[in-house]
């Protein structure tokens, strides 16, 4: 008998499992099922699925980080791999830590090439075979013999996995039990079969106590009902269906009138987007709370309805759930490069401000927020996101219920014209502050109806070519403009002490960035941290650049769109800005951002490796 | 001594359903469609207020500037009409939606919008002011100008013309019709029927331009649409509440009853036509065009086809009054929400 070294105890609850699989073949399920084992044993974890633009047949992974200490970033490394399509076993094997686990479909002939790595060959045809899977369904159930095999060798909780799939399948008994049966199968035989044990486990933990989990889309969909949404207009695009698509799951549940059993809102599948923008204006102009969601494609064809929006004046939300561009691009892979296209949309001197929610739960909140800077503003008003955020599950504070009552800005009725004591006019600034105030078709007043257009217009909506009238309007649109600075989500800033740096970032990317925060400290580097949560920028960025030796702009896209956005707004600050951009498709890691800030630093860029893991 | 103005049972004059004044040529086949829309709707005892204009570009789209003023309007984009109209009507199911479109707003870029807002039955007078030539550019061809037809800035057409009915008829509009603009009496008849209709009622009006296509052997000049005319039965139209006054022989006409009880009496003039078999109504559209004959009428009605505000679950009071305190589900349900979340 050799002596063997003594052993280090398990990794416990901080690890990333990599799962690779044939697209359309059922993984979804398993896969959301484990990651949701997880997040019900109480461990902070977060999924990222990397899908193809492809109904069914080609590679597709999802990786899920489980971390203690709640990181829910993309990891750089992967410390388990699952193998369950032949296309991609090199790849995937390629991509586990020396040490790491790999797991792999015994029918896949191909060589183990690494003996640094702990592998298991999983029988999947076999156990599913002796299952009482009906044939049929035995190549989407074939996924489920890695959640059971998983569940052995980690210790995951078997009714944990239950209540997943009980939720999964919405409490329907043959295919949970289908599923479980499965589960159970495999974990026999992994009982019975494997020699060696993980060096990865998971215990249960209170990490997740206060948490839901669900996705951007969910989240946007349910603020804007949440907002008093009363009209919906959209067109299937990557990856902003599930938004719309979520209105009309959720809104029977909460928008059902008592009395009629009718919904109080309208969403309508438009012909495309130009439609879309369309149909969304025209509700938004005759007094209804409106938005359209779509992604980067779709909200270059709504750009014309946007700048007549903006001129015209009319209230309406747009979400834009970014996706890799440009052109087609990449449509599954994530992105923030539709920045400039959101904030300057639209022919003229058009100019949107932008809400950029950085969590599921600021989601909803932005949702409604979104529908009351509209009205207020009587302007368009963008809502960013991207497909990370919005199609993910993410675990999330639960949504709370808004703390302000409806805005719906300056909006006169038969009586308020009746009892107004000055001469109204559509576009006349009363107030001084740029936005005037409107009336809704169906107003039967007669003094209430004007003739909208897009055309040069005076105060009282007559149709003017007028040079001073035209300067002046223009003028007063951006008088509007400033204003919405005053009244966008403040940036969120976490300091530390000490820091003479900072980083700018926004969206997605927060968990990367907040996480390289920390290691950077760890490393003795100290950064404060602004995560920008809207366009224009408030004073408060502006204060956080002045009182820094360096900013840099994290974000992904090329151009480092944001980092050219703010450099305009204060050309004196310009200097200091650095603009650091990732730009493949794939989500933010902690790594890449510490690796970027500690390249630009001085003191640290001459030391190649110094901070390498 | 001054004459009395005549005023409608609403004790509105006509000036009130007026616009301002047209900017459009002397001449313009558009005003006769501005007029007959002015009467018919005063005529039709409509308050101003109910009625809401859109538009789309071009000269036909600089119409509702020139009429109803106490009409909330909307000139939208090019070909875009219909979305517009379709996310504002839906706001207030009570209003009645006009919507003035061209044949280079519908039969070029707004072919598709013009498509599916048929498909989707939106109440609208749909009215199609159609020349067969770019007027605000300065007489480029349509695509609904005929072949062979020689324009001044472009020379000779060689593709096959658009025909706005096929279109309506083939997309399933419930109500399509064609009228001329050298025939107000049948426009505004038209106007009337179509006001009173809960869907889209299409009406390609031939219109001519007086300024880039109006010479005598053009399909959409009044000259050939003198002589070319031929109208499928005398319309009359009967508001709801009220009765026929007109005694006809019995088989002369026949009667369609729309939506609100009003009926549509048409009087038979030379043929036996029946404005509810779509079939037939291509049928007539394929033979006149062999025949070059402009064929105005109601040509196909469907008073009964479902429209979008049947469908959508709607109240039907008008969402756009719906309280601000009811616009927001309760507080309660959130928790129900956020307990569906996983």
């Amino acid at each position: 008998m050799t002596e063997e070294k003594p052993k280090p105890g398990p990794v416990v609850n901080d690890f990333s499992i990599t799962i690779g699989t044939v697209n359309g073949s059922g993984s979804q399920t398993a896969n959301t099922t484990l990651m949701r084992a997880f997040f019900k044993m109480g461990i902070p974890v977060s999924g990222k699925n990397i899908f193809p633009s492809n109904i069914q047949g080609l590679p597709t992974w999802y990786t899920i980080r489980l971390s203690k200490d709640g990181y829910v970033a993309r990891s750089e490394t992967t410390e388990i791999v699952v193998a369950m399509n032949k296309d991609s076993f090199q790849e995937d094997l390629e991509k586990l830590i020396p040490g790491g686990v790999f797991l792999y479909a015994d029918d896949i002939r191909q060589e183990v090439f690494r003996e640094d790595v702990l592998a298991f060959p999983m029988p999947v045809k076999k156990i599913i075979r002796e299952s009482d899977t009906p044939r049929k369904l035995r190549d989407y159930l074939n996924n489920m013999v890695y959640v059971g095999i998983l569940a052995h060798l980690l210790g995951i909780e078997v009714e944990k996995l239950q209540q997943a799939l009980d939720f999964h399948f919405n409490g329907k008994q043959t295919p949970i039990d289908l599923n479980m049966e499965v589960i159970n199968r495999s974990m026999k035989w992994a009982a019975e079969n494997l020699e060696h044990e993980s060096p990865y486990r998971v215990e249960a933990m209170d990490g997740t106590d206060d948490y839901i989990m669900s996705s951007g889309n969910t989240a946007g969909a349910l603020g804007s009902i949440y907002g008093g949404l009363q009209f919906a207009a959209w067109y299937p695009i990557t990856p902003a269906t599930g938004l719309p698509e979520a209105i009309m799951k959720y809104r029977p549940e909460v928008q059902t009138d008592p009395e009629t059993g009718k919904y109080k809102s309208v969403v309508v599948q438009a012909e495309d987007e130009l439609a879309a923008a369309g149909m969304t204006i025209g509700a938004g102009w005759a007094g209804l709370r409106s938005m359209t969601a779509t992604s980067g494609p779709g909200l270059s064809l709504m750009g014309e309805y946007t700048s007549l929006a903006y001129y015209a004046e009319v209230p309406v939300v747009l979400w834009n759930v970014q996706r890799m561009g440009p052109s087609t691009g990449l449509p599954t892979r994530t992105s923030q490069g539709d920045i400039n296209l959101a904030h300057y949309l639209g022919q003229g001197d058009t100019q949107h401000p932008i809400l950029f929610p950085g969590s599921v739960n600021e989601c909803f909140e932005f949702g409604w927020k979104a529908l009351d800077l509209a009205e207020e503003l009587q302007t368009p008003i963008m809502v960013l996101i991207d497909l990370d955020l919005g199609m993910n599950q993410w675990m999330t504070s639960p949504f709370e219920y808004p703390d302000t009552p409806i805005k719906r800005g300056k909006i006169l009725w038969e009586e308020d014209l009746e009892n107004l004591d000055w001469e109204w006019g559509r576009y006349l600034d009363k107030d001084g502050d740029g936005i005037p105030y409107r009336t809704v078709p169906g107003n039967t007043h007669p003094k209430s109806a004007y003739f909208t257009r897009g055309t040069g217009h005076d105060d009282y909506a007559n149709y003017s070519e007028d040079p001073e009238t035209w300067d002046e309007n223009i003028k007063r649109l951006n008088r509007k403009f400033e204003l919405a600075r005053t009244l966008v989500p403040k940036p969120k800033i976490h300091r530390r002490d000490g820091a003479e740096i900072g980083v700018i970032a926004f969206g997605s990317t927060d968990p990367a960035v907040s996480e390289a925060g920390d290691i950077l400290e760890a490393a003795g580097v100290r950064v404060d941290y602004l995560r920008l949560r809207a366009l224009p920028i408030t004073t408060e960025v502006v204060e956080f650049i002045q009182e820094h030796d360096r900013v840099y702009v994290v974000e992904m896209n090329h151009h480092g769109q944001l980092h050219q956005i703010i450099s305009q707004d204060i050309p004196e600050q310009a200097l200091k800005m650095v603009s650091l951009t990732y730009n493949t498709g794939l989500q933010l890691t902690a790594d890449w951002v510490k690796n970027a800030i500690l390249t630009e630093e001085p003191g640290f860029s001459e030391k190649p490796g110094s901070f390498s893991d | 001594m001054a004459r009395k103005k005549r005023v409608n049972e609403l004790g509105l004059s006509k000036s009130d359903y007026a616009g301002a004044s047209t900017t459009l040529c002397a001449g313009c086949g558009h005003n006769a469609i501005i007029g007959q829309m002015i009467a018919a709707c005063f005529e039709e005892n409509i308050p101003p207020e109910k009625l809401v204009k859109f538009s789309g570009i071009g000269c036909s789209s600089k119409a509702p500037t020139y009429m109803l003023k106490r009409s909330f309007g909307f000139n939208g984009l090019h070909g875009r009409m219909p979305s517009l109209a379709t996310g504002a009507l839906l706001a207030d199911m009570s209003l009645i939606g006009i919507g003035m479109s061209g044949d280079g707003d519908t039969a070029s870029i707004g072919m598709g919008q013009f498509k599916h807002i048929m498909r989707r039955n939106v109440p609208l007078v749909y009215v199609v002011a159609n020349n067969g030539v770019y007027g605000l550019t300065k007489g480029q061809l349509s695509a609904t100008a005929e072949e062979g037809l020689a324009l001044k800035r472009q020379g000779q057409n060689k593709y096959m013309p658009i025909d706005i009915v096929w279109e309506a008829l083939v997309g399933r509009a419930s109500f399509v019709a064609r009228g001329f603009s050298g025939d107000p009496k049948q426009l505004k008849t038209l106007f009337k029927a179509a006001l009173h209709h809960r869907g889209t009622a299409v009406i390609d009006v031939i219109s001519p331009c007086v300024t880039f296509n109006n010479m005598d052997d053009s399909h959409h000049s009044y000259a050939w649409g003198k002589i070319h005319e031929v109208a499928l039965h005398e319309l009359s139209f009967v508001p709801p509440g009220k009765s026929i006054k007109v005694k006809y022989e019995k088989g002369e006409t026949a009667e369609v009853t729309l939506h609100d009880g009003s009926q549509i009496i048409l009087k038979k003039l030379g043929r036996d036509y029946d404005p509810n078999n779509r079939g037939a109504a291509l049928q007539l559209l394929e033979e006149a065009n062999k025949k070059n004959e402009l064929v105005t009428g109601l040509i196909y009605i469907n008073p009964k086809q479902i429209s979008i505000f049947d469908i959508e679950y709607l109240p039907p009071s008008p969402l756009n009054r719906v309280p601000d305190e009811e616009l927001r589900p309760s507080r309660d349900s959130l928790d129900k929400v956020n307990a569906m979340m996983f």
